[in-house]
């Protein structure tokens, strides 16, 4: 006996009663399809509550993204279809696509863009002419108001052949009616055609269902032709990418000067010390939790103990940048500036064998090699991804590793990180162009279509920060406190000595370097951020820290993107990159110690 | 007269005649640049940049190697 029919009744809307209120529909399958940037992943978190990285980049949702949607008794699966323009696929997330089309499903909701409604409607028909049962969303419903373009729902759903829902997603509006209309999902009476006749039917169809009033041009239209000028459209992009790394540093500086370095001295130093007091210093377990006392007291840098160095280093020092970095990121991302980033980088990443689009990993990888190294997936060739993938363990270095370079070398001057940053980048351009010009093959062109701005939505970009920043935590923090047990145990039982011995040809001869920075090159394998920590103590020059820095930072990709790396390009190609990475470090270290000679 | 997108002035229109064949022509057709359209090109990258233009009030970008190998008829547009 069923308790579900509550005395109002409102769970039994059929007479069937309950607690099956759509008996043929449980359990059963959902696709979301529809052009990249129409609003889908935003639809989809709608309709789960889970939350489906949604932004404002064709391209970002390549794999899918599956979740549950309850409606009533029924339990759906629903599965977000990456981004297509077309079932007759041009690049590997519309191979996806077409793959889950093909699979079939019990019910398909196919989101059209209702500012674009020609283009989309090109893959709709494709996806109606499978013989689906569907339902269409005209997503961006009140942007299309806004642009003075009026679509008659009642006669699209007439040509069409299936209930169609005017929503906007990012808002809500429109869902729980699209909700109700999935039981009357239908099929369309279209059959296969060739892509002239669709356009044709299209073409049809458009003239019957939209009016478009010639608009004004728009303090937004404006903006986004400034940005595409060659000269002004270059100057917005300096000072944006200038800007964001100065709010990053400034968000960054103020989250650990304000609050998280006071807390630290106040909250976790006195536990602590009386830890300290308490294990007695010198003996193995102070070691290991504490580590080293330096002239006597708790250096939360260089003690090297799981509860200092390990927890200081990726909490305090670390975290805040990371957070900083994928605040900006993030609102760029959703704004819609990417794009347009990509056109500014177009002309250079083009010389390196990549197009503009590479810059969005690269962009990532400043966050994080590990997605910068899988968002090369969204490059069409195996070449690009192996030259995009190779020049970001190279030479983008990550938040961690930039945080630290700054907090260890800033004190000497800011030349001296600048020397670091200009190393890096210099490699980057011509390592990119030796590849291009060396490897066989040729990288397709640039074709990318650009999203309108956005103004954001503060509650998709405060669920993205927090996944992105979640992600670090869980990744970071454990290898961070594996890494500086590992550098505890290796002084420990001195093998950091025996490895700089056998290191020293290298690293003093060529260069110029104590044999001592040797352990901490080659630990930064595990953690770039917890190496570069390692080099303060050393008691090197600045020269010298400018040098280990570059070599540390090209030398090795971190434990966990060799892993990512290894994974999505394979064994021989992760040979070869390690190669060109040992290489580049002592061709550029070497480098940057002549040059640094000759100026100073 | 016949010419290719990239040589278009910037805020002149233009209808598509001829896309390049293979891939890259099939995926400018998918994003609704096809034969018989009408676009107005906003900018062109210097260095050989990409071609950004205008197609149904959206903003498209296209690499400068592929922009040169869509062929396009101006239209002239009376002066004002």
């Amino acid at each position: 006996m069923s308790n579900c029919c509550t005395s109002s009744g409102r769970c039994c809307p059929f007479s069937g009663g309950c607690p099956k209120a759509l008996p043929d529909k449980t359990d059963g399958t959902i696709l979301l399809v529809g052009n990249p940037n129409v609003g889908k992943s935003a639809l989809f978190s709608r309709l789960t509550g889970v939350h489906a990285i949604s932004s404002n980049y064709p391209g970002t949702t390549i794999g899918f993204t599956e979740g549950f949607f309850r409606r009533d008794e029924s339990v759906w699966r629903i599965i977000d279809v990456p981004g297509a323009y077309t079932l007759d696929p041009t690049n590997e997330a519309e191979e996806v696509a077409r793959r889950i089309v093909d699979e079939g499903a019990d019910l398909v909701i196919i989101a059209l863009d209702a500012t674009a409604l020609e283009r989309n409607l090109y893959m709709a028909l494709q996806v109606l002419e499978t013989g689906a049962t569907a339902v269409v969303a005209l997503n961006m419903a009140d942007e299309a108001r806004h642009q003075g373009i009026c679509v008659d729902v009642e006669s699209l759903s007439r040509e069409l052949g299936v209930p169609v829902v005017p929503t906007v997603a990012v808002t809500g509006s429109g869902i729980s009616e699209m909700v109700e209309k999935l039981s009357e999902a239908s099929k369309s009476t279209f059959s296969p055609m060739a892509s002239d006749e669709r356009w044709k039917t299209i073409g049809n169809i458009v003239a019957k269902c939209q009016t478009a009033t010639c608009r004004r041009h728009t303090l937004r239209d404006r903006l986004e032709d400034i940005s595409v000028h060659p000269l002004w459209g270059g100057l917005l992009g300096v000072f944006v990418v200038t800007g964001s790394f100065f709010v990053i540093r400034q968000i960054g500086e103020g989250i650990i000067g304000m609050i998280l370095d006071p807390l630290y001295s106040g909250l976790v130093v006195p536990v602590l010390n009386s830890l300290s007091g308490m294990l007695g210093p010198g003996t193995f377990i102070h070691q290991i939790v504490i580590g080293s006392l330096i002239d006597g007291a708790i250096d939360p840098e260089q003690s090297f103990g799981l509860l200092s160095t390990g927890l200081y280093v990726p909490i305090v020092m670390v975290l805040p940048y990371v957070v900083a970095f994928y605040a900006v990121l993030s609102l760029l991302e959703d704004v819609g500036y990417l794009p347009r980033l990509a056109i500014l980088f177009d002309a250079l990443l083009h010389r390196l064998g990549l197009h503009g689009f590479a810059i969005i990993p690269n962009l990532l990888g400043l966050g994080c090699n590990v997605p910068g190294i899988l968002a090369t997936r969204v490059l069409e060739s195996a070449r690009e991804r192996f030259i995009a993938a190779t020049l970001i363990s190279v030479a983008v270095p990550c938040a961690g590793l930039q945080a630290m370079i700054v907090g260890v070398l800033g004190p000497y001057g800011g030349g001296y990180v600048l020397a670091v940053y200009a190393s890096m980048f210099v490699t980057w351009v011509v390592l990119g162009r030796l590849l291009h010009k060396l490897l066989p093959g040729y990288s397709p062109e640039l074709v990318v279509e650009i999203p309108p701005y956005r103004a954001p939505s503060f509650r998709d970009l405060g669920l993205k920060l927090w996944f992105r920043v979640k992600g670090f935590l869980v990744e970071a923090i454990p290898l961070v406190l594996a890494g500086v047990l590992l550098v505890n145990l290796m002084y420990y039982v001195g093998a950091v000595d025996a490895l700089s011995r056998f290191l020293e040809p290298v690293f003093t001869g060529f260069l110029g370097l104590p044999a001592s920075a040797a352990g901490p090159i080659f630990l930064g394998l595990l953690r770039k951020d917890v190496a570069v920590g390692m080099l303060a103590p050393l008691g090197l020059s600045p020269e010298q820290l400018v040098v280990a820095m570059v070599v540390l930072s090209m030398t090795f990709p971190c434990i966990a993107t060799f892993a990512v790396f290894w994974k999505e390009l394979g064994f021989r190609k992760v040979l070869m990159s390690l190669g060109l990475m040992m290489l580049c470090a002592l061709i550029a270290g070497k480098t940057v110690m002549v040059l640094m000679s000759l100026v100073g | 007269m016949q010419t290719s997108l990239h040589t278009l002035r910037n805020g002149q229109r233009a209808r598509i005649t001829a896309l390049p064949p293979g891939m890259c022509g099939r995926r400018l057709e998918a994003l609704g640049l096809r034969p018989g359209k009408t676009i107005e090109k906003v900018s062109g990258m210097p260095f050989s940049g990409p071609v950004t233009l205008v197609l149904d009030g959206r903003q498209i970008a296209i690499g400068h190697g592929a922009a040169s190998r869509v062929n396009v008829d101006p239209v002239s547009v009376p002066e004002s």
